[in-house]
């Protein structure tokens, strides 16, 4: 991508054609308003198209968690478990929930910078099932999600990560983690609308993400805690989704946690969603 | 449709706009005739976007009505989307994605299918010229070319109502001259045109009507002839041969024209103001004899005249004498 403008200049400059403009103008048949759903896969297409010009960005989701997996492993292993083959067992469902949830916060990024260039105002200015473009968005993160979920897996397995629960184990609990995330990222595509800049919503998420994640069952087991903190670790929903993960992974279904994630997932949707629905109509 | 062609394609009363104690837009009224350019001109500042955005459905007006071919801009918001379009200020097309691609984009959020969106984004690409960079990246296209695609982008839906904010800022002469055809072929073609401009001279060379907006309010509406007139009839531009005349020819003016006397920058440069009275045929006609007769009573003198130009006023002085000192530092 290293062309200039100067390259892209046409050597004979264009003259409007008043014709030719008046053609492209010309009453055609007016397609029918494309379904919600259609407006939904061609925003989720547009993701699709930035990651094929910016494929930079999917160092976040490969780079970055190859990066937490060693460095927490090696890091903690001998001293937690005794030995780091023992503790990648215990720590690999944690560390892949840890680093998909950390990515969910480009997700308002996203939203941020495209306000921030005007471009969605052209978009909220078409006659369109408003969600889409936000729908859609995440709709590409997905993808994201899961090529995080899975270089984790690859680099766990190489390690010496042995689910007992199978290759089924292991996609279900992928499932889970993309279904968790999806819903989870209205949370930032909230603060990407109604947020300064692309800096703030940054450290914003930081700010809740740090200790979501850290003060959660993804590196040791909440029963070395103190009282107090055990209490937090509970209610925390990453706490419940890392447990029906590493339960499905470890081929042992816990209907219970499996039943408390989907349903926090319900309401996140419900409740974000909304709320970022009437700030992106009041916008 | 559900409207006749006698239908305002744009008709606002005491529209009000405030942000936290600033109100950006402040008790608008505007009736926008169909089929032609309509200029909003005003300063940095004036309401012009914000005023553009409420109308273009992006913004709920705080009080207030506004109808788009008599529609509600708030009620029918929906509907409203069908038949306009908005090319912001800033870019409103994808920098990280080709110009195909931003077109391909809109037209399958319009309803084409794939097939029908890929012909039509070619189509356009042709017309305006961006054929030959419809596959690169929007980051690499010069501000001219990004402008035509912002364009391009906005009659992708053939609308009947096309806002362009602020549409020439920042482009070369040659760009700004393309942006002036395309507009005037869009025009041609039937589509009404609310063009929000800085540039007095673009108001003078597009619009059809103009209203001069300030601090959120029309100060003053009408052809740019009226306009113009409003202010009076034209200054005369006088350069002498010999600079030591100049004070002479400087009281010989004030007394003929009786108006204040600018001295240029030119030692042998002077200006007067032309006040007719009357209707504006009367006007012309006496201005071109004010000024005949300052002529000869400067002959009388033994003052001797170079150069002599009489001309309308531009807008540029219609908007000084509109908004004040005070505000055209702003403007500047």
């Amino acid at each position: 991508m290293s062309t200039t403008t100067e390259n892209l200049a046409p050597a004979v400059p264009y003259v409007p054609a008043a014709e030719s403009i008046g053609a492209v103008l010309a009453p055609g048949e007016r397609p029918p308003r494309p379904s919600a759903l259609s407006a939904s896969i061609t925003f989720g297409w547009r993701a699709m198209l930035k990651i094929k010009h910016v494929p930079e960005q999917l160092f976040d989701v490969t780079a970055f968690p190859i990066m937490m997996t060693l460095m927490f492993t090696y890091l903690f292993g001998g001293a937690l478990a005794g030995s780091t083959g023992a503790y990648l067992q215990y720590l690999l469902p944690g560390i892949m929930v840890m680093s998909v949830v950390m990515t969910t916060m480009y997700t308002g990024i996203a939203v941020n910078t495209d306000i921030a260039k005007g471009v969605f105002d052209r978009f909220r200015s078409l006659a369109i099932w408003r969600p889409a473009a936000l729908v859609g968005n995440l709709l590409g993160d997905l993808l994201r999600y899961i090529l995080a979920s899975t270089t984790i897996i690859i680099v766990g397995l190489i390690m010496g990560f042995r689910p007992a629960g199978g290759v089924l184990g292991v996609l279900a609990g992928v499932a889970l983690l993309v279904v968790f995330s999806f819903a989870f990222s209205w949370i930032w595509t909230m603060f990407g609308l109604f947020l300064r800049s692309e800096k703030s919503v940054m450290g914003v998420s930081m700010l809740f993400q740090f200790p979501l994640t850290f003060l959660s069952n993804v590196f040791v087991e909440p029963t070395t805690m103190p009282g107090w903190l055990q209490v937090f670790v509970d209610v925390n929903p990453i706490t419940h989704l890392v447990s029906g993960v590493r339960g499905l992974m470890a081929g042992t279904w816990d209907t219970g946690e499996l039943t408390w994630v989907l349903t926090s997932c319900i309401i996140m949707t419900a409740v974000f969603g909304t709320l970022t629905m009437r700030l992106y109509n009041r916008k | 449709m559900t409207h006749d062609e006698s239908t305002p394609a744009i008709e606002t009363s005491g529209l009000v706009k405030t942000f936290g104690s600033t109100r950006a837009v402040d008790g608008l009224d505007l009736t926008v005739p169909a089929g032609s350019v309509y200029g909003v001109l005003g300063p940095n500042g004036a309401g012009k976007t914000t005023a553009v955005r409420m109308l273009a459905t992006l913004l709920r007006p705080d009080a207030g009505q506004a109808h788009v071919f008599g529609l509600d801009v708030v009620r029918q918001a929906d509907a409203v989307r069908g038949l306009v379009s908005l090319t912001g200020q800033y870019a409103s097309v994808d920098e990280d994605m080709t110009g195909a691609e931003n077109l391909v984009l809109l037209g399958r959020l319009l309803g084409y299918r794939k097939p029908a969106a890929r012909a039509r984004s070619a189509q356009l690409l042709e017309a305006f010229g961006l054929t030959d960079a419809a596959d690169r990246q929007v980051k690499n296209y010069s501000g001219g070319m990004r402008r035509r695609l912002d364009i391009a982008a906005s009659i992708l839906n053939t609308p009947r109502l096309l806002f362009l904010d602020e549409p020439t800022t920042g482009l070369d002469p040659r760009s700004r001259n393309q942006v002036w055809d395309i507009v005037r072929a869009v025009v041609a073609h039937g589509t009404t045109v609310l063009l929000t401009t800085q540039y007095l001279d673009e108001a003078d060379h597009l619009a059809a009507r103009i209203a001069v907006i300030d601090a959120g309010r029309v100060i003053a509406e009408g052809t740019p002839g009226e306009l113009k007139s409003s202010v009076g009839a034209g200054t005369v531009h006088l350069r002498l041969r010999d600079a030591g005349q100049r004070p002479e020819a400087e009281r010989v003016l004030a007394r003929v024209l009786n108006s204040p006397v600018q001295l240029g920058a030119d030692p042998v440069s002077l200006a007067a103001r032309v006040t007719g009275q009357g209707t504006e045929r009367e006007m012309d006609r006496g201005a071109a004899e004010q000024a005949a007769r300052a002529l000869s009573e400067l002959a009388a003198a033994g003052i001797v005249v170079d150069d002599f130009s009489l001309g309308q006023p531009s807008l540029d002085e219609v908007f000084l004498a509109l908004t004040g000192p005070a505000k055209s530092e702003a403007a500047a």
